[in-house]
Parts: structure tokens; C-alpha cells; sequence
């Protein structure tokens, strides 16, 4: 690999001289660097309206996931700038109800060919399948949905969110090394609460643990905020909790309307994980381990806010496509989506060791972090949990159970 | 073993190496650990500031520098005393940093702020910044002074400064996040570790041209379970030593050919590693297991491990 140079032999002072002033006119210009090089990346996200916060402490966010983008963007031209490239943002922010396709043919007229999209899953498939994006690689930031990496994968989409698979492989793992075998599920009656209930149910099957209670949440949404509303919750709680002995409570409701109000409530003492209390997660505010504090830090500094899951998973999609370029030294499209699915890539993450893409489904290997409210309780996989490739393969779907066909 | 290990630590008695002391951060513990070399005995824990991690020797042997990375200080601890007698500024969250060989000055990484800050000892202030990539880490500076070198995590790069005109000399790409760098005693190679990829790059030091590059293979453990972290050069320049992190070993390497030669098996999680004065002995920091391993270099094995405190990072071996 060619490393860019500038020779000259030390010894001679007025070549150090002329060097010298060479290299600060770099530093005060560095894009004067070789031939400076613009990449566009395209960023889309929805409209969102925040749901009301549960706990009065709870931020409204409603930049979620282009601020994570914003900060790769800055991470990527640190070294860019030594290397005679530059990054740009181009997003597009659809409104309620709009389909991403003429996103799509946006950045398709501007030539952009790598695009973060912060979509759902259904407007994810949306995109992919649009004109033009054919020739384009989206990054899935946002949608955990394990179809997409089974049936609707598509081939032009790499994963940088963990899969549902992942985050309940994750807190399996955990939970079996804490040797609480038997669970009770709790899982709430939206969609993605369901989905999030196949991928615990999956997970107890693989990793030797056993949901010994399987329970929908019926009871319609209580307002702890009320008034006297923990009164309400103190009396709901409990019946709804009232079951034969477990071990832990693992919830599932991901739209966080009833799982906070379970921890200190339940019928027997017992503690509570999934979704609230012990949760599962790419990414949390919590996590100072592996030089993370340094990664928190710009993006609080920068957002005026604690970094998100959807942050994160923005900011790796980003990073990635400047880590290859810095690799290949290359801004060329093709060489660079080429790269990211190689056995070469790895990418520095924050979570303790290198991240890369299956080339099965384009899913982003990566830790689980386990995360309590205010400090991290662990990070999956645990140890004992072997694989034959690499330990990370043991979280999520593995190349042998993919039903994934490009 | 048992036997074995007993015959080492009789010979390392009766043959006791000349007095050495052995210093161990404990970034967990907020202590500085002291050890004596010729008897492997754990002697005090000297209280520091929050987080130390770097550490460095004065010129004159006397006082030992502790980069406190939660206190955005450097505490200055007298060795005779064994305790902090005073405070340097640092800049915003120091990890490593290195003395210059004039003893007047410290180069510091402030690994938050992208910057080197050049602390004045003895006036106890910063005189200088230079501006590098995103997150400084690894410090080292050549013999004769004149060169210091900071790597940087998230650009990849490893920055060499003029140590006198405090200007940017050149910046070298390397593999991803790179931990530490080092000088060959003679100060024509230039050592980076990187920690994600588990690599050393070597560069010739004038021309900056990649002179190899050192991947280590570790029997039963996956890629991304070796990760290259600290490096200590052999006094006469022939070896070097890697700890390889989450692998649990430490390598020892040949200047002239970049052959990984032998591997050590160590505590949990080292980070950096030490030769005693004697070269007879390496010592490495085991962050994970709160214990540094002895190995001793002549018989080429891991002699003894001893519990020292929590998270042990920097090691410095003093007289």
C-alpha cells in the first residue's frame, strides 16, 4: 500500500526548511492537498412526531439520526483532510405520508451513490426498490426489522442498526451467563412489539434458556404523569404481573408506552429487562468503555445532546464509507462499495473491536451493549458463547439460517 | 512448573538484579502501584488523581509524571517520598504523554480536545499547542529531541512534530486506531500500533517510507481478538515488545527482519510493557486481571504474575 509522502532527507536543513513551509501551507490549506475530492453522501430521514416523553427527565429528540450522520461527516474529513478528501451531506427530510422515491431520484441526478437511510421498514424497501437506487447503497440506520435481512433483503442495502435477532441474542447471552434461565415475556400488542417477541423466543431456544410464561400486555396505557398516577400503577402493576416464579421479566414494547412502569412494580421482586430496565442496544449514552467518552463528548458538544442508537448506527454508516476511502485511498464509488462487503474492511466503533458487513445479508457485525439507566452492565457476546467464524456471528442470523437470496 | 517456577525466583534472589522499582497505574484504583523488581513484592499503592494511565520518568530519575485523564492534570509524585507533592496543567484529558529529552518539557495527548500540549515543568504551565486528528494518543519522542510523534485514533495517522519550532512535519497514515508509537533508540524507526487492525507499521524516520509491517498470529485466537497496543524497544535496538491486548500475549519482535519471534502468554488485557534496566526482565500492565506478569527474558517465560490493584495501564520502571 502506497503511503503519501513527502520526501526529503532529514539532515539537509534548507530542504527541512522548504519542507516545513510546504507543510504548513498543507495544515493552514489542507485541501490544497493532491487534488481535493468531494464525496456527496445522501442522508434521508422522516418526519417524525416524538411521542410524548414517559419520565419528566426524558428529551423530546427530533433530530435523531442526522445528527449522528453530521458528526461521521466531521470524523471522516480529520482524515480526509491529510488525504485531499472531503464529505458533504445532502439530506432530504420527507414529510408524512411522501415516498422516498423522489429522494432517491435526487441524489441519483447529484451522483451520489452511498445513501443513510434513516427510514422504517416499509419506506426502506421504498427506496431501495426505486429507480436509480439500484446503483446505490443505502444504509439501513433505523429499521431492526429482521425481514430485511431474511426475505426482503434486498442487495443493495447494508445493516448498520443491530437486527431484533441481535439485540434479544445479546440479552440472552447475558441473561443465560447470569443463569436466569426461566423468563417471563411481556410483550406489548403493537407490531414491532410482536416482532421483538419472535426474536426473544428465538433467542431462548438457541442459547439454552426457556420462556416459562408468555404473556401479552392487555391493560390499555395508564398516564403515570397524572396526578396520583403511580397510585394507579401500583394497583394495575401487580395484577398484571401476578404469574408463577421466574427469573426475569422480559419485556417487549418498543414504543416505550407501559415497560418503564414495571421495574419496582411487579408482583414478585424480581428484575426487569428487554426493552426497559436491562435493555439490549447498538448504542447508548452510557457507554465510556473502548475511548467511547471521546465519541459522547463531540457528539454532545456538537448536538447539545446524548448520542442515540440511531445516531450511532447513522454515524457508522458514515464512517464506514470514509474508512474505506481512506484505505483505498479513493473516492471511486464502485471500489469503495466493493470494499465494505470485503473480508478486509474493519471499522473502529467504540464497542471493543472491529466492525465489518456479512456478506449473507449486509448486516454490520457488532457488540450488544447491555445497558442499565445509568451505567453499562455489559456488552454481548459473553464468554463460552463459541462460534466457528467469529464470536460476533453468535448474535443475530448466521450465515447457515439465512433465507436471504440476493 | 511449580519446581521451575521456585528455581527462578531462588536464582532471581541470590542474583538479585541491581535495585529497580517498578511503577503501575491503576486507572480503576486511582493509585500508583510500587513493586520492587529484585523481589516481585508489591511495596505501596501511592494515591493519585482520577484515572491515571500515562506515566513517565523525569530526566534525573527522581519523580515520576501521572496523567490523570478525569482530572485534566498531571500529578507530579516525589519517589522518595512516594506521594503527590505537586500539579502540572495538561489540557483537557490527558492519556500518554513523553518527557522531553531536555527535562524541561512534557509533550502531552489531550485526547478530547485534538491537540498536543507542551507543559513547561518547571514553570508548571503550557507554552505551546499543535493541532493533530481527532483523538491523540500514543506518544514518543526520538533520543536527540528532535522529533516527537502523536498518533491519532479516529484519523488513523500518526503526526510528526519539530519538538522545536512546534510545527507539523509530516502525517502518515496508518492502520485503524492507532495506540501507541516508538523510536528505535537510535531514532531511524518509527513504531505504531494499531489497535482495531492488530498491526505495527514501521517507517524509516527521515524519509517516512513504510519499511514493513508486523500482523501477529495468535494460535486459537480470531482477528479482531488481537489488538496491538503498547510497544517498549530493547535498548540496543534489536527487539521490540507488543502487548496484544485482549490476546492476552505479549510479542517479542526482530528490528532488522519484523519477524515475530515468540509470544508470551501474560495476565488478562496488557497494555503496555516495560524492560528492566538490567534488559534481563519485561514487565507487562494486565488490565483486565489487576496484575503484571514477569517474564523473565533470559529463560524466555512468564516467571510470575502479582496482583497490584484494578486496571493496570502504564508501567515505568525506575531506580
Amino acid at each position: 500500500m502506497s503511503i503519501p509522502k513527502i520526501q526529503l532527507g532529514l539532515l539537509d536543513p534548507r530542504r527541512i526548511r522548504l519542507a516545513l513551509a510546504f507543510v504548513m501551507l498543507l495544515a493552514i490549506t489542507p485541501s490544497a492537498l493532491p487534488e481535493p475530492q468531494t464525496m456527496v453522501i445522501g442522508y434521508v430521514g422522516e418526519q417524525r412526531k416524538p411521542p410524548p416523553p414517559l419520565g419528566p427527565l426524558d428529551e423530546v429528540v427530533t433530530d435523531d439520526g442526522l445528527q449522528g450522520a453530521r458528526l461521521g461527516i466531521a470524523d471522516d474529513a480529520s482524515t480526509g483532510r491529510f488525504l485531499g478528501q472531503q464529505f458533504r451531506l445532502q439530506q432530504v427530510i420527507l414529510a408524512p405520508g411522501k415516498t422516498p422515491a423522489e429522494a432517491v431520484k435526487e441524489f441519483a441526478a447529484a451522483g451520489v451513490s452511498f445513501v443513510v437511510a434513516d427510514l422504517d421498514a416499509d419506506l426502506l424497501l421504498k427506496a431501495s426498490d426505486a429507480p436509480g437506487a439500484e446503483r446505490m447503497v443505502l444504509f439501513n440506520s433505523r429499521a431492526p426489522d429482521d425481514r430485511l435481512r431474511q426475505e426482503d433483503c434486498r442487495k443493495n442495502v447494508l445493516h448498520t442498526i443491530p437486527s431484533r435477532a441481535m439485540l434479544a441474542d445479546g440479552l440472552a447471552q447475558y441473561l443465560v451467563w447470569k443463569r436466569w434461565r426461566h423468563w417471563f415475556l411481556l410483550a406489548g400488542p403493537r407490531p414491532e412489539d410482536q416482532a421483538m417477541a419472535v426474536a426473544f423466543r428465538r433467542a431462548v431456544t438457541r442459547f439454552g434458556a426457556e420462556i416459562t410464561i408468555d404473556q401479552p400486555w392487555t391493560f390499555r396505557p395508564a398516564n403515570g404523569r397524572a396526578d396520583t398516577g403511580h397510585v394507579t400503577l401500583q394497583t394495575e402493576i401487580p395484577a398484571a404481573t401476578q404469574v408463577s416464579d421466574y427469573d426475569v421479566l422480559v419485556v417487549a414494547d418498543e414504543a416505550d408506552e407501559f415497560g418503564a412502569y414495571l421495574e419496582g412494580r411487579t408482583a414478585l421482586p424480581r428484575p426487569v429487562a428487554g426493552t426497559q430496565g436491562l435493555i439490549a442496544t447498538g448504542w447508548s449514552a452510557v457507554n465510556e468503555e473502548w475511548g467511547a467518552t471521546q465519541l459522547q463528548d463531540r457528539f454532545h458538544k456538537q448536538a447539545g445532546r446524548w448520542m442515540l442508537p440511531s445516531d450511532y448506527a447513522a454515524w457508522l454508516a458514515v464512517r464506514s464509507i470514509g474508512e474505506a476511502a481512506t484505505r483505498l485511498h479513493s473516492l471511486d464509488p464502485t471500489a469503495i462499495a466493493k470494499y465494505l462487503r470485503s473480508d478486509d474492511f474493519l471499522l473502529a466503533g467504540f464497542k471493543g473491536q472491529g466492525l465489518s458487513f456479512r456478506p449473507w445479508d449486509g448486516q454490520m457485525r457488532q457488540p450488544i451493549l447491555i445497558a442499565g439507566p445509568r451505567l453499562l452492565v455489559s456488552s454481548s457476546p459473553q464468554p463460552g458463547f463459541l462460534h466457528q467464524r467469529t464470536p460476533l456471528d453468535t448474535l443475530g442470523i448466521d450465515l447457515e439460517e439465512s433465507t436471504c437470496k440476493f | 512448573m511449580q519446581i521451575l517456577i521456585s528455581l527462578v525466583l531462588v536464582l532471581v534472589l541470590v542474583v538479585p538484579a541491581a535495585a529497580e522499582t517498578i511503577y503501575v497505574s491503576n486507572e480503576q484504583d486511582n493509585t500508583v502501584a510500587v513493586v520492587d523488581g529484585a523481589t516481585m513484592i508489591l511495596q505501596a499503592a501511592i494515591d493519585v488523581g482520577r484515572r491515571p494511565r500515562g506515566m513517565a520518568l523525569s530526566v534525573d530519575k527522581k519523580t515520576l509524571f501521572v496523567a490523570e485523564g478525569d482530572d485534566n492534570r498531571i500529578d507530579v509524585v516525589d519517589l522518595a517520598k512516594r506521594q503527590v507533592v505537586g500539579q502540572l496543567p495538561s489540557g483537557a484529558d490527558p492519556e500518554f504523554f513523553v518527557v522531553h529529552p531536555d527535562g524541561k518539557r512534557l509533550f502531552v495527548a489531550n485526547e478530547n480536545d485534538n491537540l498536543v500540549s507542551v507543559v513547561d515543568i518547571a514553570g508548571a504551565k503550557i507554552i505551546g499547542t499543535v493541532d493533530v486528528g481527532v483523538e491523540p494518543e500514543g506518544m514518543a519522542v526520538t533520543a536527540d529531541g528532535r522529533i516527537v510523534a502523536c498518533t491519532s485514533e479516529t484519523t488513523s495517522m500518526v503526526h510528526l512534530i519539530d519538538a522545536g519550532t512546534l510545527e507539523l512535519i509530516d502525517n502518515l497514515l496508518v492502520d485503524t486506531r492507532p495506540r501507541a508509537a516508538a523510536f528505535s533508540p537510535d531514532g531511524k524507526q518509527l513504531w505504531v500500533s494499531s489497535e482495531i487492525r492488530g498491526t505495527v507499521t514501521v517507517f524509516d524516520t527521515a524519509t517516512r517510507a513504510q519499511m514493513g509491517k508486523i500482523e501477529f498470529d495468535v494460535p486459537g485466537i480470531r482477528r479482531e481478538g488481537v489488538q496491538a497496543v503498547g510497544i517498549e524497544m530493547s535498548r540496543d535496538g534489536a527487539t521490540a515488545y507488543v502487548a496484544l491486548g485482549p490476546a492476552n500475549r505479549i510479542a517479542e519482535v526482530d528490528t532488522k527482519t519484523f519477524t515475530v519471534k515468540r509470544l508470551y502468554l501474560v495476565g488478562q488485557r496488557p497494555w503496555h510493557v516495560a524492560r528492566s534496566d538490567d534488559q534481563k526482565q519485561l514487565i507487562s500492565a494486565n488490565g483486565n486481571s489487576g496484575d503484571i506478569s514477569f517474564i523473565d527474558l533470559e529463560n524466555q517465560e512468564v516467571v510470575k504474575s502479582l496482583p497490584v490493584g484494578r486496571g493496570p495501564w502504564g508501567i515505568v520502571i525506575g531506580p
